[in-house]
């Protein structure tokens, strides 16, 4: 390996991949049963981290950033003027294996601008993987990108070395993907997205039968949507995001906030601050439903449209329904126990362990961890001491931010909301 | 008020070591009672210090009992907390299993309670430690063919994360040296040993310089420092979060974080 050629080329095809931001390297299952070099059971590990904080767990680049395709928000659109590249398969295995071995990566991500047509992209893909895999006895994280459009046949094949795949949806709605992509359709996302959760279904009533059934993209499928694109609503953004959880069993959706490239005038224009706040409040959003046990439409609805930036979205939602509350932490189940503002799941599986010693008190609550600034005003433990509970939802938001400092002050600022 | 009974147990510092000195504690019923690492105890303390011999069947007898009475998660906090080598821990540690010893249920997830709090809390910041060396630990490839890293951890979490590497690097030798406590764990193809070095006089552990080192590692090193710069998004930079997750203390051997 040409050491300056590949050092351009790295350059080059790991900017163009950056504004992918999943880097989830967790949920597999591929043991190192032979001796060989990777093992990807257990938890994923972040290596090192962006200075913009982003976890780099996996080596996060393009095959190619030639790209027959014209996407407003993408910065490797074919009418872009940047530099083109593309790696030979080799290189990619060799520079995985080298920086694996080095303990820098979980493994490869590995995505591609679309060249001569969907197959011919997605067969170079899966050429890495099984690569790694077969001749480099491989069992790191493989990641690799659902091309549109890609035939069954090889969306089957890749499932077999990857063990993620994902396809981004980009763009939240049908009419802001025509606006933007007009020469994607959304159909040609879906199309693999299916395959492969039929596929995953089937191998995993083929496993229970016959054990040594091939391992099938093990941990699973993810998505992402660009946000502030596209003028879409955080509820349009979350029903979406819903919809695609339930109906293809994703893992993970992934929700990056637009970063202007262009000066298209479809789109947010250049210097446009990144809505990194707004993005923020959907992941809060997404870990309600996925483990706080909320469902989306209790969030986001016709009346309420919009997350509220100035609190998380499991406090705006108390505010909204302080006739739940206060509860009794001593008593509550934990499906309760969960909506209370301030407290993380950790906290409530360590509060429904620890009650059954003694009757929990505000000083027993502060040690565990819980955030009592936002929690005191929606619990009750076994003190005489409590807040006020005659406030209006109103006045107790006033009231917690009056208490607390936001590390978005700067966003959240009068000034700032002219320009938001 | 000085008791002219209190008891300092002083041991050589292994974990086995600190597990016979719980077995004398309870064996001589002693009440007023305090247990130290070998060059731990000062000289200040008033009481008779007693030096404890490791002895690996007392220790067992302790950790089954131990075993016994707790769940998996419980016991392993109790080694992760020890691993910690905190000024105190001994006899924080002493305490809990002693209440552990006393009480008729498990008490792993009493969290009401001060000690069961603490051991949680220690142990926890011990296992983000041993988190963070599975993931900042760098190998670099030397000219005998050995991968090799040097760590200064702030616990002391080599027994932690050997199995975390080995399954991972099956087939390649490689060696992480903790150079605070002055001794590393070997992987030979084979199993892992516990080794002890005397590196070269001239050796900079945070330089790859040729005399050590492989010809392609600086290439590699300077791979990945330039795909750690490309990977960033300047437009997002937040850099009290980075160094949240990345502390400055750590940088000293991560190749992408040098200049």
């Amino acid at each position: 390996m040409s050491f300056e050629r590949t050092q351009e080329k790295l350059k080059i095809l790991a900017d163009a991949a950056k504004y992918d931001v999943s880097c989830s390297s967790s949920g597999s299952n591929r043991s190192n049963a032979t001796k060989g070099l990777g093992d990807a059971t257990g938890m994923g590990i972040c290596h090192s981290y962006t200075e913009d904080g982003r976890c780099v767990s996996l080596l996060k680049i393009l095959l190619t950033n030639h790209c027959i395709f014209d996407c407003a928000y993408c910065v490797t659109r074919k009418s872009n003027d940047i530099k083109r590249a593309a790696f030979q398969v080799q290189e990619v295995v060799d520079l995985t294996i080298n920086f694996y071995r080095r303990n820098y990566i979980e493994g490869l991500f590995l995505s591609s601008g679309i060249f001569k047509s969907a197959d011919y992209t997605m067969e170079r893909l899966v050429a890495v993987a099984k690569k790694l895999r077969l001749e480099e006895n491989f069992n790191g994280y493989i990641h690799l990108k659902s091309i549109p459009g890609a035939s069954d046949e090889l969306m089957k094949e890749a499932g077999l070395y990857a063990d993620r795949l994902s396809v981004n949806i980009e763009i939240p709605t049908k009419e802001g993907l025509k606006l933007l992509a007009p020469d994607k359709n959304r159909e040609d996302f879906i199309k693999p997205m299916i395959k492969v959760k039929n596929e995953i279904i089937q191998y995993n009533s083929e496993k229970k039968l016959i054990k040594s059934t091939p391992k099938f993209a093990p941990a699973g499928q993810s998505t992402q949507m660009i946000i502030g694109a596209s003028g879409e609503s955080d509820q349009q953004i979350m029903w979406t995001s819903d919809y695609f959880y339930k109906k293809f069993e994703l893992k993970r959706v992934y929700y990056s906030g637009y970063i202007p490239i262009s000066n298209d005038n479809r789109l947010p224009q250049l210097g446009t601050a990144v809505p990194m706040l707004r993005e923020n409040r959907l992941y809060q959003t997404d870990w309600l439903m996925r483990f706080y046990g909320f469902d989306v439409h209790e969030i986001l609805n016709n009346e309420h449209p919009n997350l509220d930036l100035d609190v998380d979205p499991k406090l705006g939602w108390a505010l909204r329904n302080l006739g739940h509350f206060p509860v009794d932490v001593n008593k509550a189940d934990k499906h309760m126990l969960a909506r209370i503002p301030g407290l993380g799941m950790k906290s409530v599986h360590k509060i429904i362990q620890a009650r059954r010693f003694r009757s929990l008190n505000w000083e027993h609550l502060q040690r565990m961890g819980v955030a009592l600034n936002r929690a005191k005003y929606f619990l009750v433990c076994a003190s005489n001491d409590f807040e006020r509970r005659d406030l209006t939802g109103a006045q107790l938001k006033s009231l917690i931010l009056q208490n607390s400092t936001s590390k978005y002050q700067k966003i959240l600022s009068p000034q700032m909301n002219l320009f938001g | 008020m000085v008791n002219d009974q209190d008891v300092i147990l002083v041991y050589d510092g292994s974990f086995d070591g600190f597990l016979t000195s719980v077995f004398e504690v309870f064996e001589l019923k002693l009440q007023q009672v305090s247990i130290f690492r070998k060059g731990f105890a000062q000289n200040s303390l008033f009481g008779t210090i007693k030096e404890v011999l490791t002895d690996p069947l007392k220790a067992d007898r302790v950790w089954k009992g131990i075993s016994k009475k707790s769940s998996a998660a419980g016991k392993s906090r109790i080694y992760y907390a020890f691993l910690s080598e905190k000024p105190e821990v001994e006899n924080l540690l002493l305490r809990y299993i002693q209440y552990l010893f006393k009480s008729e249920i498990q008490i792993d997830s009493d969290f009401g309670n001060d000690d069961v709090l603490k051991v949680t809390q220690i142990a926890k910041s011990v296992g983000r430690e041993k988190h963070r060396m599975e993931a900042f630990v760098r190998f670099r490839l030397t000219k005998d063919g050995f991968y090799f890293a040097t760590i200064e951890p702030d616990f002391n979490v080599l027994p932690l994360i050997s199995k975390h590497f080995k399954s991972r690097y099956a087939d390649q030798q490689w060696v992480i040296y903790d150079l605070q406590r002055e001794y590393g764990i070997y992987y030979n193809l084979e199993t892992v040993d516990i080794i002890q070095l005397t590196l070269p006089e001239n050796f900079n552990a945070t330089q790859s310089s040729s005399e050590y080192f492989a010809a392609e590692e600086l290439e590699f090193q300077t791979l990945w420092h330039d795909y750690f710069k490309s990977t960033n998004i300047p437009s997002r930079k937040n850099m009290k979060l980075h160094i949240q997750h990345v502390p400055k203390r750590y940088w000293k051997y991560l190749s992408e974080k040098m200049e």
